[in-house]
């Protein structure tokens, strides 16, 4: 017995001799990742599809990022800013952890977001994407590994462009990025735009606005409600008969996998605008949507492939500065340069640390099983596109 | 704007108001015979929509689906009522408000359980898509069948209540409880009916505006909202006051969203106009139950005498 516990002890000397010089070394013995997102509640699709892409890349990697032990403290912020902050504030104070990651929402996320960079630690964000802090308020502190905000919608306008289109109707909800992502068309939007209206946030019947439309006669409408207001529309555009007259124009989120389900085949041929599509070609994203396919049993959305690339690029930054997570200097430099194989294609940060990226036109189409599932034109309708915002921003290198 | 465009938008109106009609009627019966706030009356209906929709994936009939949904969500109704409700009646406003909350936090999470966040739900092919109406106005059929189907249910609550014993007696409760108590009435067997019924009318209403809205979970927090303003609007434990109370909000939502937008735009420089109309319409409801309860503050058609 006390032969047993000294050979015991000894051994553990030898392995905390051992850890101390790997620790003289600079070199952290584990990475500690903080994720915080809508996990319940309403609106917890989106959050839960982010977290099952991040921890399908940490699975894939053996349980590592960048070649160290991953710790990944999953927490619910419950759609409440106010308890996003708290979580970041025990996740940055007591854990200690590496990088924070995880929020959906951008409300969520500029509430809670100073407890990270303000006690410097680092944010990769897998979805918001403001244009608030992509111009003079950008912060060295915060990489977004999705898309700018008004991204999508500038993305659509070229395609009504390319499509010949001369007059669009726009509808939104009447708060801030509502008109944001409406001004985001605008901009890229050659052609005349017939009617604008805005509308009730959370509102859920829209007939009288499709009278409206209707009356209107535009060629295309485009339209910005996230959530279950985008599914209601949808769904009533489409009763209303309205297909027939004019051409429904969405973002990539209001037509992925989360409104096909209860929106159902009347999905089937609408158009839309994204970053990423399940069907791009190259190998990295053959390898996640079949791993995503295989390990949950449903299509991956474009917020499971952000997860995913969230989780990749901490990884390629981790590795390239060999588990030196002390020198911050060094592991923003890495992953500024962001070498990992996006799924989305090519991918690099601009200055402002915001995505140059490509932006695809989607069309919802069968899977082949019964099912809808979108499927990308091989030409980008916007190459290597940036955002309006980054001139303003004074990002020290 | 056209005389057309006026009648469909007379329509939306109208739609608006006899969906919200079947969700009041039920919380108005609920608040005004038993003097109970059911927060969680917006539950049943999507209980009731998400019913309606798996029943209908099961057997590819909607109509089985509905039928299927009115009758389990009406037990659902009554066995919530018998088991949790009953106690509460003795109790507060505020116990019965934090309890029927509680309800809505579980009743969403074991629909989650159960079914996932949300479930797919369409109209009979055969309904789906606009008909054209005399004059020319393609209108949606579907929102037609709920038109018809909202002026149904009111004829048959009003003669429910007013030509039969159950409909007495429900009069009865709901004018003065503790009276019609030591009358006789057997009040919990009457409560349990009552509940049940309210809660049939939630899963009417949940299958006719699933393949109109999301059958998601949460569903039911935005609508109750609408419906508490109707049956303040129409006096409580009304049905009557229900009805007129719903044509009224969905006429004032309707309009305020259409015709208030094009007499600003003509009246105001673009700028002021783009910038008050929505804010003026996503009020008006409220603006009008504050107007009514200025003028009347039982409501249009008070029930209770005291």
């Amino acid at each position: 017995m006390t032969v047993f516990a000294r050979s015991f002890s000894k051994r553990i000397a030898a392995a905390a001799v051992l850890a101390l010089a790997a620790a003289g070394a600079g070199a952290a013995d584990k990475v500690k990742v903080g994720f915080v997102s809508t996990l319940s509640g309403p609106s917890s699709a989106l959050g839960v599809d982010i977290r099952d892409g991040f921890q399908l890349a940490v699975k894939l990697n053996g349980g590592k990022l960048g070649g160290l032990p991953a710790e990944v403290l999953v927490n619910d912020d419950q759609f409440k800013p106010d308890v996003a902050r708290g979580l970041f504030e025990r996740l940055v104070k007591r854990d200690k952890v590496d990088f924070m990651t995880g929020v959906v929402f951008s409300n969520i996320m500029l509430a809670a977001l100073p407890e990270a960079i303000d006690n410097k630690v680092i944010y990769i964000s897998p979805n918001a994407a403001p244009s608030s802090i992509a111009g003079k308020d950008c912060n060295p502190r915060f990489f977004a590994v999705s898309w700018p905000n008004d991204a999508y919608h500038e993305a659509a306008g070229a395609f009504a462009n390319q499509r010949d289109l001369k007059s669009v109707y726009l509808l939104a909800p009447n708060y801030q990025a509502g008109k944001d992502s409406l001004a985001g068309f605008k901009r890229t939007f050659k052609g005349q735009v017939i009617g604008e209206n805005y509308t009730k946030l959370g509102q859920l019947d829209y007939a009288a606005e499709l009278a409206e439309i209707r009356a209107a006669k535009p060629q295309a409408l485009y339209i910005f409600l996230p959530g279950g207001m985008g599914i209601n529309f949808i769904k009533q555009f489409v009763g209303a008969g309205l297909g027939k007259d004019m051409m429904l124009l969405l973002p990539g989120f209001s037509a992925d996998q989360d409104v096909i389900g209860p929106v159902g085949q009347a999905m089937a041929g609408l158009f839309n605008t994204a970053h990423w599509s399940p069907d791009l070609p190259n190998a990295a994203n053959q390898k996640f949507v079949a791993e995503f396919q295989k390990e949950y049993k449903r299509m991956p959305t474009l917020y499971a492939s952000q997860g995913y690339d969230a989780a990749q690029l901490i990884n390629a930054a981790v590795r390239d500065v060999k588990g030196k997570l002390d020198d911050q200097e060094a592991v923003r430099k890495a992953l500024r340069a962001a070498r990992f194989d996006s799924v989305r294609g090519p991918f690099k940060f601009n200055k402002n640390q915001y995505p140059i990226q490509n932006y695809y036109v989607r069309n919802v189409g069968s899977d082949g099983k019964g099912g809808l599932v979108n499927k990308s034109f091989s030409e980008p309708i916007l190459k290597d596109h940036g955002d309006a915002y980054v001139q303003a921003c004074n990002m020290p290198q | 704007m056209t005389g057309l465009l006026l009648v469909e938008q007379a329509l939306n109106g109208a739609q608006f108001g006899l969906m919200l009609f079947l969700l009041a009627a039920g919380l108005t019966i609920v608040f005004g015979v038993m003097d109970m706030i059911n927060l969680a009356h917006g539950s049943l209906y999507m209980v009731g929509a998400f019913l309606a929709a798996w029943i209908t994936m099961q057997t590819g009939s909607f109509w089985v689906g509905l039928a299927g949904s009115v009758l389990l969500t009406a037990a659902i109704g009554m066995l919530i009522e018998a088991t949790l409700l009953r106690t509460l009646y003795a109790r507060d406003h505020l116990s019965q408000v934090l309890a029927t909350f509680a309800l809505i936090l579980i009743l969403n999470d074991g629909i989650k359980m159960l079914f996932g966040t949300d479930l797919p739900l369409s109209a009979p092919a055969a309904l789906e898509g606009p008909v054209e109406l005399p004059g020319g106005l393609r209108y949606p059929l579907w929102r037609l069948l709920i038109i018809g189907v909202g002026l149904a249910v009111a004829v048959g609550l009003y003669l429910l209540v007013q030509k039969t014993r159950v409909g007495a007696l429900v009069r009865a409760g709901a004018a003065n409880r503790e009276m019609s108590m030591a009358m006789g009435v057997n009040v919990a067997r009457l409560f349990t009916l009552v509940f049940g019924l309210g809660a049939a009318l939630c899963a009417v209403a949940g299958a006719l505006l699933g393949p109109l809205l999301a059958v998601q979970v949460g569903m039911g927090e935005n609508i109750l909202i609408l419906a508490f303003v109707v049956i303040v609007i129409g006096g409580i434990g009304s049905i009557r006051g229900a009805l007129i109370g719903s044509l009224l909000v969905g006429a004032v939502d309707t309009l305020g969203r259409t015709l208030l937008q094009s007499a600003l735009r003509e009246a105001l420089p673009p700028q002021w106009a783009s910038a008050a109309g929505p804010a003026l319409a996503s009020v008006a409801v409220y603006v009008l139950m504050a107007a009514v309860l200025v003028w009347r503050p039982q409501g249009l058609f008070p029930v209770r005498g005291g």
